[in-house]
């Protein structure tokens, strides 16, 4: 029994890395401009199709469509933000859902309607190895995604700490005008911050087709997956996704252990209730 | 006359002599419309209906509710569960189902008000509670879990059991419209209605002022769930069946508040406009979507629901403070002051 919970926990981890990169890009984005993506999860499904469809067209592993996914989405995530998105950063917060649901319907029924509504996985010739360590197995699978997930999240903290448009776009987050006056040029800036946290999400998606077969109705539970994991985590703040992430994996894959598996999301739901009242600026941030 | 003014607040006569020839209209429908249409027509007073105690709710007292499947669905299971396990009427059932609504309601409102969660964050909270019930819900053997709960179609018709025809269910959805509107405008109109403007657009300036905010907002959240909870009851008879993945669905959250702001936040006419809005809108792009899957020879699922996303989408970004607002004054309904301003913007 404790050796399952053990490895059930290891699964969770795994897992987990992938869901933290997903909220890591609802994270950026919320932090630098303060608008709510409620097309996230759809954004994950279109990283995911896309990543499908390399792999069956051109015979593209997942691991390396990683970098195009992401470009991919990096450029749709730029051109909806310097397009549609801009005129809507003030307004009020329903506002901003509306254009965002109207969005999502979109985005979802595209993928409706080009890939069909049968689920698509793919099959690479590793998909059953697995690696043993004493009595618990990893599969090989998974411990590739969590990998590369930990890689791309380590990517994006250099991008924010070490560059000169990170740090711009630090800066326009903590202090809007301040950015303004010493002449950033904060449009680009947001248009870059929703190129990247689309890239985010696009990777995670196409990193998460190895263990999950795409489907254009995921993409609402994954919207609110990655809602329930920043919170946890903190709003804005990108440890707090990481680990919210981690968290989460492991709590659904005890519960689909220890309960039953279509009990799993209660607990997440629950999670954030309690997050929500007792600590609402997230478990792992330190400022209220 | 006092009454009489509070009723008709800022309307034209022309916007008064406008609303009552609709009001007929509405009324002699089922004797000029064919079945069709009238189903049409049902949804359309269906969804002003639970928009308008949305309204309540976001429109008046600004508090951002994406979780009202919550309380339709918990009224609806309520009064259903009692007329399947032992018969009640729906109309006794009404009353449990609106007071378990109203308590469930009451908890997320408290809880919510209490921390001073506020925007995203109370709305992340409602959502959070439906998707819980939701799941609870599932595994809720009582009512049938996630096989669904099903009315007994035969038994004897009549309005107490609410079970009959189209037309029945038509005037019982249109007299609990017309009747949430008068009272949506009387409590607008109290001192209740300016304490909720007033928390609406400045909370903290409010609570200065003397408000009691908390209590506003409780007040506003129990009366929309309770509102909800109504309509939920109504809709669990009409359509005789109910699943824990439609009724507290996010899907279903979402459609009780695209009315109110298509049609107008926080306005009384502008659910009716938006959910008629809505409604035809999907109608056409259902005709829309099979024609072009018939001359083109492909399969269109999806297709209806892309026509209606570029539609919200050109709503909102042409339209933002809702059609109703505009083409209120357009018409000449309204005298130019708007009795209502929009609400303000977040603001940074």
């Amino acid at each position: 029994m404790l050796t399952d919970i053990v490895q059930a926990t290891i699964m969770g981890l795994l897992t987990g890395m992938v869901y933290g990169l997903m909220a890591l890009g609802l994270s950026v984005i919320f932090g630098v401009m303060r608008v709510v993506n409620f097309a996230h999860g759809e954004m994950m499904v279109v990283g995911m199709y896309l990543a499908w469809l390399l792999f069956e067209r051109a015979g593209i592993d997942p691991l390396l469509a990683v970098p195009l996914v992401a470009a991919a989405l990096f450029a749709a995530g730029y051109g909806l933000q310097r397009g549609l998105i801009n005129p809507f950063i003030n307004v009020a917060e329903h506002m901003q859902f509306m254009l965002l649901l109207a969005l999502s319907i979109i985005i979802v029924n595209l993928c409706l309607l080009i890939a069909g509504p049968d689920t698509h996985g793919v099959q690479v010739d590793y998909m059953f190895d697995s690696y043993a360590l004493g009595p618990f197995t990893f599969d090989a699978v998974r411990v590739y995604a969590a990998l590369a997930a930990m890689a791309i999240a380590f990517l994006l903290y250099l991008f924010f700490t070490r560059t000169r448009i990170g740090k711009s776009i630090r800066a326009a987050a903590d202090n809007h005008t301040g950015a303004l006056v010493v002449g950033l040029d904060v449009p680009r800036l947001y248009a870059l911050t929703f190129g990247v946290g689309a890239a985010c999400v696009g990777a995670a998606g196409a990193l998460m087709i190895l263990v999950v077969q795409a489907q254009p109705f995921l993409a609402i539970d994954y919207t609110l997956l990655a809602f329930v994991i920043v919170i946890v985590g903190g709003l804005g703040s990108m440890p707090g996704a990481l680990a919210g992430g981690l968290l989460i994996g492991v709590s659904e894959s005890l519960a689909g252990l220890l309960i039953q598996p279509s009990l799993k999301s209660v607990f997440s739901f629950g999670l954030l209730i309690l997050v929500l009242l007792l600590r609402p600026q997230g478990l792992f941030t330190r400022r209220g | 006359m006092r009454l009489w003014h509070r009723l008709t607040g800022d309307m034209t006569t022309r916007g008064q002599v406008a609303l009552a020839m609709f009001a007929a209209l509405l009324l002699a429908a089922p004797a000029f419309i064919g079945s069709y249409p009238l189903s049409i027509l049902i949804l359309v007073v269906y969804f002003a209906y639970i928009g308008q105690a949305w309204n309540v709710m976001m429109g008046f007292a600004g508090q951002l509710s994406l979780g009202h499947a919550l309380y339709l669905g918990l009224g609806g299971y309520t009064a259903a569960a009692l007329a399947f396990h032992f018969g009640v009427s729906p109309w006794i059932g009404m009353i449990a189902g609106v007071l378990v609504a109203m308590l469930a309601g009451g908890i997320v409102g408290f809880l919510g008000f209490r921390f001073s969660l506020a925007g995203v964050y109370f709305a992340l909270l409602t959502i959070a509670f439906a998707e819980f019930t939701r799941i609870l819900f599932d595994h809720f053997k009582w009512v049938g879990g996630s096989a669904g709960l099903f009315l007994k179609v035969s038994g004897d018709p009549g309005l107490w059991h609410l079970r009959g025809g189209p037309v029945m269910f038509y005037y019982v959805i249109l007299a609990m419209a017309a009747l949430a509107l008068v009272a949506c405008r009387l409590m607008l109109t109290s001192r209740l209605g300016y304490h909720w403007l007033a928390i609406r657009e400045d909370p903290e300036a409010a609570q200065a002022s003397g408000v009691d905010v908390f209590r506003g907002k409780m007040i506003a959240v129990l009366i929309s769930s309770g509102m909800a909870a109504v309509g939920g009851v109504w809709a669990a008879f009409y359509y005789k069946n109910l699943f824990p993945e439609t009724a507290f669905a996010m899907g279903r959250s979402i459609e009780v508040i695209l009315a109110p702001i298509i049609g107008g936040l926080g306005t009384l006419i502008g659910p009716f406009i938006g959910a008629a809005v809505l409604v035809s809108l999907g109608d056409v792009f259902t005709i829309a979507a099979e024609k072009i899957g018939e001359i083109f020879g492909v399969k269109t699922a999806g297709l209806k629901q892309i026509f209606y996303g570029l539609a919200l989408l050109a709503i909102v970004a042409f339209r933002r403070d809702g059609v109703w607002p505009w083409l209120a004054r357009k018409l000449g309904f309204v005298h130019s002051d708007p009795y209502l301003p929009p609400p303000a913007g977040k603001g940074r």
